[in-house]
């Protein structure tokens, strides 16, 4: 699993039945220090409760597809869960 | 499986209902010469690691769920091991 910042909301209506009602979120990767790092990606909010501004950890690839109930829906990263707090000594990351 | 050295703990209250009550820990990829690059990542600790260990990562879902006795966690990151020594042998 890797940290990011959700830094905003994807709607979209037309989409594969599989995905008709997942929240989808637009969220910025960050690097182990909480910097930014890398191109923003589109992840499926598998706690549904995760909104701009706050800090999640999200996986990739298959695991991503089974956050999601009923599991196996085509989805390849999605939000695993959001960060209270890291304790780690060079981390800048907040949460907010 | 890599190696990896531990940053430090994870909390989080919100998450998905498979890593409800499960340790997680930030920990630095190791490269081959010992060192910690920019890779990282978080992962559930099965070992009983700490902060500043270097430790051994399953990092492949299907051993992951394994380890953690699960058919369908979306998991794929485990810390399944803590390293005491590493020698890497001189090729000539």
């Amino acid at each position: 699993m890797l940290l990011g910042k959700v830094i905003g909301t994807v709607v979209s209506t037309q989409v594969y039945e599989g995905l008709q009602g997942v929240p989808m979120l637009l969220v910025q990767p960050l690097a182990k220090d909480g910097a930014e790092k890398g191109a923003p990606v589109v992840c499926a909010d598998g706690t549904r409760m995760a909104g701009p501004g706050e800090l999640v950890y999200y996986e990739g690839g298959r695991e991503a597809a089974m956050t999601l109930e009923p599991w196996f829906v085509p989805v390849d990263h999605a939000i695993v869960g959001i960060v209270d707090g890291v304790e780690a000594p060079n981390w800048k990351g907040g949460p907010a | 499986m890599i190696l990896g050295k531990v940053v430090g703990n994870l909390h989080s209250t919100i998450n998905h209902p498979f890593y409800d009550g499960k340790k997680m820990l930030v920990v630095e990829k190791i490269e081959m010469d010992g060192q910690t690059g920019s890779g990282y990542l978080v992962a559930v600790d099965r070992a009983g690691a700490g902060p500043g260990e270097t430790v051994l990562i399953l990092d492949e879902g299907n051993g992951a769920r394994q380890v953690l006795e699960s058919k369908d966690g979306p998991i794929r990151s485990v810390i399944v091991g803590i390293v005491d020594e590493i020698d890497v042998a001189k090729t000539p």
